[in-house]
């Protein structure tokens, strides 16, 4: 039975030109379960819209 | 004069400076020590024993000629293989990167530490791309600690680890992305550095998360720690990121009082999921230095989970080509965090970098009224190689998931830490001494006061 991920991964696979084995599909649907679910945990906290991102840390 | 695998950098520089033993020598022990336990500890994947001994006589015809040859002279280290090493193609663990050409030079640090009179003798092994907190590779096999070998190093520098935890060399090299110098400093019963971001160059090392690689020294000593860290800092136009502060010694700060500093216990988040060593390490840090109030560090989780949602995307990023083309060549396990973490959408990723940004403030607040947090490295001491789970408080956890949890949210805003190992039995454990960015010297003064006090010591090698 096709997870719920599964349709994702597949337009992404192709969106990608990143080939996903049949063989390595559990595992990298593990892996972007705990990522979308921790990205979620992020996505939740509010943040006011004149927050500015910081991709380089300067202290 | 004799060397002895104990002796620290400090004591073999002044030995060779003062010519009561030679450079070649301390080299030579260097390689001899490597040659009869590195079989077991599985620490080194290059060992430039030729280069070695050619820089070892170059410092001893510069005392004999009467040269100044700096503060590390004739001081045996490594470091972990993704470091470019003049002639050797940089592998960063991997199995792909060892078809690259070989490095047609040093990176920086190699360079500053050898241009103090360090001598290099070889690569260290690490988990694959750094993406790991086990020091298992499963193309070079397991670096194991040196305490107990049937146990892990802690990664992703686990090569570093177990090479000073086993006293192979006094100092070696690692990187640090979300815990990677920290965990086999605690698993390995080390001294570790994690400078502030942006501190010491990251020049001619191969990255893995652009935005939170730092580069720091392992060593048995927090002087050699010191000594290490004062000769690799200052600018350096081939890393973006590295910083033009002058250059700030730490190492005649070292020994200063502690009585001033305003030092508190990391709460909340930093209380839970620990094992009762790790509850003990802190507990013996702690009031060692009259530490009793707890400081509840806003959102730590919420810290940790934006930390691995960056590495994993940035992480991705830098590999795409080699998923595409050589993904079979990858250990299975990164390759496949590595494709979900190109799944997830940049939204989610942009939102993770601007809560980045509201945590470093509340991190700023703390410290106007706090010189220095204290915090496990590790929730536990070393587990079995191998090991998947461990059961804390009766829930089964998975091991790799969790070694890194309290390391993650220091790293991701960039702070400074200095990893204390604490001698427990039967294995080691670290703590971690949090100071503000660039204040290294606090942190190292902190390690230093407990280091005289007995509670934090490198444990002799138990496992040779």
């Amino acid at each position: 039975m096709a997870e719920p991920l599964d349709d994702y991964i597949d337009a992404l696979s192709k969106a990608l030109a990143l080939p996903v084995e049949e063989a390595w599909r559990p595992a990298v649907r593990a892996n972007l379960e705990v990522s979308l679910r921790l990205a979620r945990l992020v996505d939740e906290f509010a943040l006011p819209d004149e927050t500015e991102p910081a991709p380089i840390f300067t202290a | 004069m004799t060397t002895k695998p104990e002796m620290t950098a400090a004591e073999i520089a002044r030995a060779v400076a003062s010519r009561k033993m030679s450079a070649l020598d301390a080299t030579e022990a260097a390689l001899a020590r490597i040659e009869q336990h590195d079989g077991i500890l599985n620490s080194f994947t290059d060992v430039t024993a030729d280069r070695a001994r050619a820089k070892a006589r170059a410092v001893d015809a510069d005392i004999a000629a009467g040269k100044d040859v700096g503060s590390l002279a004739g001081v045996p280290f490594a470091v972990k293989n993704l470091f470019d090493v003049a002639a050797l193609p940089t592998r960063a663990g991997s199995k792909i990167n060892r078809d690259r050409a070989p490095a047609s030079r040093d990176a920086t640090l190699i360079e500053r530490m050898e241009a103090a009179g360090a001598v290099l003798v070889g690569a260290l092994n690490m988990g694959e791309y750094a993406y790991d907190f086990t020091g298992e590779n499963v193309h070079d096999g397991p670096s194991r600690n040196p305490h107990d070998t049937t146990r892990m190093t802690g990664g992703s520098s686990g090569g570093s680890g177990s090479a000073v935890g086993g006293a192979l060399v006094p100092i070696a090299l690692g990187s640090d992305t979300n815990g990677s110098i920290r965990v086999p400093s605690s698993f390995c019963g080390i001294f570790g550095l994690k400078p502030t971001y942006g501190r010491l160059s990251r020049a001619r090392s191969f990255p893995f998360v652009a935005s939170l690689d730092h580069l720091g020294p392992f060593a048995r000593s927090v002087a050699d720690l010191a000594l290490a860290y004062d000769v690799m800092q200052g600018e350096d136009a081939d890393d973006s990121a590295c910083t033009t502060r002058g250059l700030e010694p730490t190492l005649p700060l070292i020994a200063n009082p502690v009585s001033d500093l305003r030092i508190a216990i990391a709460g909340g988040y930093f209380q839970k999921n620990v094992f009762p060593e790790a509850v003990e390490a802190v507990g013996r840090v702690a009031k060692a230095l009259g530490a009793t109030k707890v400081v509840d560090i806003p959102e730590a989780a919420r810290a940790r989970a934006a930390a691995y949602v960056i590495s994993t995307t940035e992480g991705a990023s830098l590999h795409l080509d080699r998923l595409r083309q050589r993904a079979n060549d990858f250990d299975p396990a990164v390759r496949d965090r590595l494709i979900a973490g190109a799944m997830v959408p940049a939204a989610l990723v942009d939102r993770a970098q601007k809560f980045r940004r509201w945590y470093r403030a509340q991190l700023a607040e703390i410290f106007k009224s706090v010189d220095v947090l204290l915090a496990p490295a590790t929730p536990c001491t070393a587990p079995k190689l191998g090991q998947v789970n461990f059961n804390l408080d009766g829930v089964e956890l998975p091991v790799r998931a969790n070694i890194g949890i309290h390391t993650q949210p220091i790293s991701f805003i960039g702070l400074p830490v200095v990893a204390v190992p604490v001698p427990l039995e039967p294995l080691p454990i670290g703590v971690q001494i949090i100071a503000a960015p660039w204040r290294e010297d606090i942190a190292l003064r902190v390690a230093y006061a407990l280091e005289k006090m007995g509670v934090a010591a490198a444990p002799a090698p138990r496992g040779l």
